[in-house]
């Protein structure tokens, strides 16, 4: 327990001693990801062999900084190459470490300093890249959130302090005027990283000037957007981090709780949270009395239960409070009356995150990354058809096509790139057209876009968007709460026009019909969700109307993608007339005389494709 | 794990939380994480010792995806569904998983309770799309073919809890 400043810096320089110690590191990578592909087994492995060989190491630094520091690391961002381990100090990565490679790489590079090349990273071009540094991927990424991220063990407290955890808190608390802190936050012209890109320092200052207690600070790790994850891996990678930010924020608004409220489908960021603040409560930093300067502070974790719609602030909070999560009309807006009515800063865990970088290196170190408008860096979770899927860090206004070219390594299996959908089912797809856009909340904002999340879904030529747009409908349908009208059935007649098209029942005005309903709901819904429930559709048909009309007008999809607009014929030169493909035909589509040529009647046949696997002279063919 | 509600272990569930309306959420999903759903004999205790009415618990209960007033099956597979599985083909995955289970349309959970077969938004672990899960565990660059041999080692005792 630390009862005073000077004993959390004891505390601190102790910890760097032994990091300094610490020469030999093992970092296997346990983010979800490489989790999933095994790291559990991978880390236990280590564990054994470093063992049995009677290598000294020590998996609870501190106590002896000597030996092997085998740890498990947050998200190292090469998600698909997992399991990623690292060796430290030659900074080699492995990639796809399987149970079987642990003792190549003790054998060789711990006990040898030897590379094991065989494991090694390679680019697209087949180059050998040893080291993190090498790699393409990471070369143009700028990494202050995630600055820890993949190098400390995250589930350790004590090495969060080695790396100068809660020195920016130690300073908010001791050395700073709450009014200055909230100062340096709009300042630094820190934006809001969970979608809308509101000004952090005015959202702060607004709860600060009112005298109503108690106050709350609320995380939102609510993550819903299919296709991001950039704050599970923060909140797995680096909890302290997020929690050091919530302090600050606690400390400059005058609140004395915090919530953090995780979805349930992170299990692994919830159990670290809560390993995170045990920790803090053990150690004397949060609860009554922090540090002997009277600031008191408790947190408090929640977790959602599957509604997409309590991302959504007062659905947030009314979900917090024990109820159902709707969306409540606004103003009054969440500063004012936010958890249980009372004055709450609600952030994102990113921008908590960024809120310890801000304090801790200062307001003007921050505004010179970015942009103008947009200062910082942005987390992006990069996915779909591209080269490297993985979580990256960017400084904002990089433009989209270093984002996906020299960041993604471009897209996968030289297909051709066609759209990028950003956002998630709020955002909009953006072409090649926008190449050159940067990405950043003004611009992205003007293209009709915007940053969302932060989920980037790379789509090659094989996808068709008609279909992405209904998937995403179909995804906002499915989470609409059914508070109000223009969202609960606004998207259900959009989702329905939608399936009609991509099942070849298209009519010519349905695009118009769209598009009207599209205004109606960004018009008329209540809350955010809903407001931008339409974008996807409006975006894929502003960029890609030949396409919706190839669907609609000549029944065809041109991704090939659409099963339903498939077509099946059989080919004259090669049908001998067995008649097997008739006996098979559930829907009595294909008619012929025996040793003739049969065929298949277009208005009967419905694409089941039953017939194909029975031909056993290859007639039956499909065409697009 | 049990599977008939009985009253007292309820209950005990529940102290932890000493009647606090506004953790009636975290009462439910302890409730359902014990047995794997909502039995209704929970929903007067859960009256009774929050003070909230049942049909307000009830309307949680139907609110929020993740809670089943159903008995879920022994072993339960997600398959997740977010843009990036999508676009790498997870819906076959799906199909070929129910159809391998017999379920029909509208059914989650196999009449012998063994499978409840879900889709979920995201999971969060992209990077290797199509993902599922088995019982929390995660199997990634999932093929229809490799789900179907999941589903087999399970059958044989194998991969399950």
């Amino acid at each position: 327990m630390l009862k005073s400043r000077q004993e959390l810096k004891d505390l601190r320089e102790k910890c760097e001693r032994a990091a300094k110690d610490e020469v030999r590191k093992i970092l296997v990578c346990s983010g979800t990801g490489c989790v999933a592909s095994g790291a559990t087994d991978v880390y236990d492995r280590f564990k054994g062999l470093l063992a049995q060989l009677k290598i000294p190491c020590s998996v609870s630094f501190i106590e002896d900084g000597h030996g092997v520091g085998l740890k498990r690391s947050g998200c190292q961002a090469l998600c698909e190459k997992g399991v990623l381990v690292r060796v430290e100090p030659e900074g080699y990565l492995y990639t796809k470490v399987g149970v079987d490679d642990c003792e190549s790489i003790v054998r060789e590079t711990i006990e040898q300093g030897r590379h094991v090349e065989r494991l090694a990273y390679r680019d697209n071009l087949g180059g050998l890249c040893k080291r993190v540094d090498d790699i393409p991927f990471f070369k143009k990424q700028l990494r202050l959130v995630l600055e820890n991220c993949g190098n400390i063990d995250a589930e350790s407290f004590l090495e969060y302090l080695s790396v100068g955890g809660y020195s920016s808190f130690e300073k908010a608390l001791f050395d700073m005027e709450p009014q200055a802190v909230i100062e340096e936050i709009a300042e630094s012209r820190l934006r809001g990283r969970g979608g809308g890109g509101f000004p952090t320092g005015t959202k702060w200052r607004q709860v600060a000037r009112q005298d109503l207690f108690p106050k709350y600070v609320v995380c939102n790790g609510d993550e819903g957007d299919p296709g991001a994850f950039m704050d599970c891996s923060i909140m797995e990678g680096d909890p302290h981090r997020m929690l050091e930010g919530m302090l600050i924020a606690g400390r400059a608004v005058g609140a004395s709780e915090g919530y953090i409220y995780v979805r349930a489908e992170y299990p692994l960021a919830v159990r670290r949270l809560r390993k995170a603040i045990a920790d803090l409560e053990a150690n004397g930093l949060s609860g009554e009395d922090i540090l002997g300067s009277g600031f008191s502070f408790r947190f408090r974790l929640n977790r959602g239960a599957g509604a997409f719609v309590c991302g959504e602030g007062s659905a947030l909070t009314a979900s917090i409070e024990g109820k159902r999560g709707f969306p409540r009309v606004k103003p009054p807006r969440t500063v004012e009356h936010g958890l249980f009515d009372k004055p709450t800063v609600l952030n994102n865990v990113e921008t908590f995150a960024n809120v310890t970088v801000i304090i801790g290196r200062g307001a003007d170190f921050y505004k010179k990354i970015g942009t103008e408008s947009s200062p910082g860096t942005k987390a992006f979770s990069i996915t779909g058809n591209i080269e490297n899927t993985g979580l990256i860090e960017v400084p904002l206004g990089m433009t989209l096509k270093e984002v996906i070219y020299d960041v993604g390594g471009g897209m996968k299996g030289g297909k051709r790139f066609k759209a990028v959908q950003i956002g998630g089912p709020s955002g909009a797809c953006l072409t090649e057209a926008h190449f050159d856009l940067p990405l950043d909340f003004d611009s992205l904002a003007k293209a009709g876009a915007m940053i969302g999340s932060g989920g980037l879904v790379v789509a090659d030529e094989d996808t068709c968007l008609v279909e992405l747009a209904r998937f995403f409908m179909n995804f906002t349908q499915r989470e609409s709460c059914g508070k109000c009208v223009p969202c609960r059935e606004g998207t259900k007649r959009m989702l329905m026009i939608l399936e009609r098209i991509v099942s070849g029942n298209g009519r010519p005005t349905d695009l118009d019909n769209l598009l009207d309903l599209a205004g109606t709901i960004k018009a008329t819904a209540l809350c955010g969700l809903g407001k931008t429930a339409p974008s996807p559709v409006i975006s894929t048909i502003t960029n890609f109307r030949e396409e919706y009309l190839a669907h609609i007008m000549d029944k065809r999809c041109p991704a090939h993608s659409c099963e339903k607009l498939k077509k099946y014929y059989i080919e004259p030169e090669l049908c001998k007339g067995c008649s097997k493909c008739q006996k098979l035909c559930p829907s009595n589509a294909i008619s012929g005389k025996v040793k003739e040529t049969y065929s298949i009647d277009q208005f009967v046949c419905s694409r089941c494709g039953a017939c194909v696997p029975g031909c056993k002279f290859m007639a039956i063919k499909e065409a697009w | 794990m049990e599977n008939i509600p009985d009253l007292e272990r309820i209950s005990g569930l529940l102290d932890p939380f000493r009647g606090s309306p506004s953790s009636v959420i975290a009462m439910l999903q302890e409730i359902q994480e014990h047995y794997r759903y909502l039995p209704r004999e929970a929903f007067p205790i859960l009256a009774k010792t929050t003070g909230l009415s049942e049909a307000r618990i009830y309307s949680l209960a139907t609110f929020y995806e993740n809670f089943s007033l159903e008995p879920k099956g022994r072993n339960i597979i997600k398959v997740c569904d977010g843009t990036a599985c999508h676009v790498r083909k997870s819906l076959p995955i799906l199909e070929r998983l129910r159809r391998e289970l017999g379920l029909g349309p509208g059914e989650v959970t196999t009449k012998n309770l063994d499978f409840t077969v879900e889709v979920v938004a995201c999971l969060g672990a992209c990077g290797l799309s199509p993902v599922i899960t088995l019982n929390g565990k995660a199997y990634p660059a999932m093929t229809p073919e490799k789900a179907s041999l999941l589903l087999h080692s399970v059958e044989l005792g194998e991969g399950s809890e």
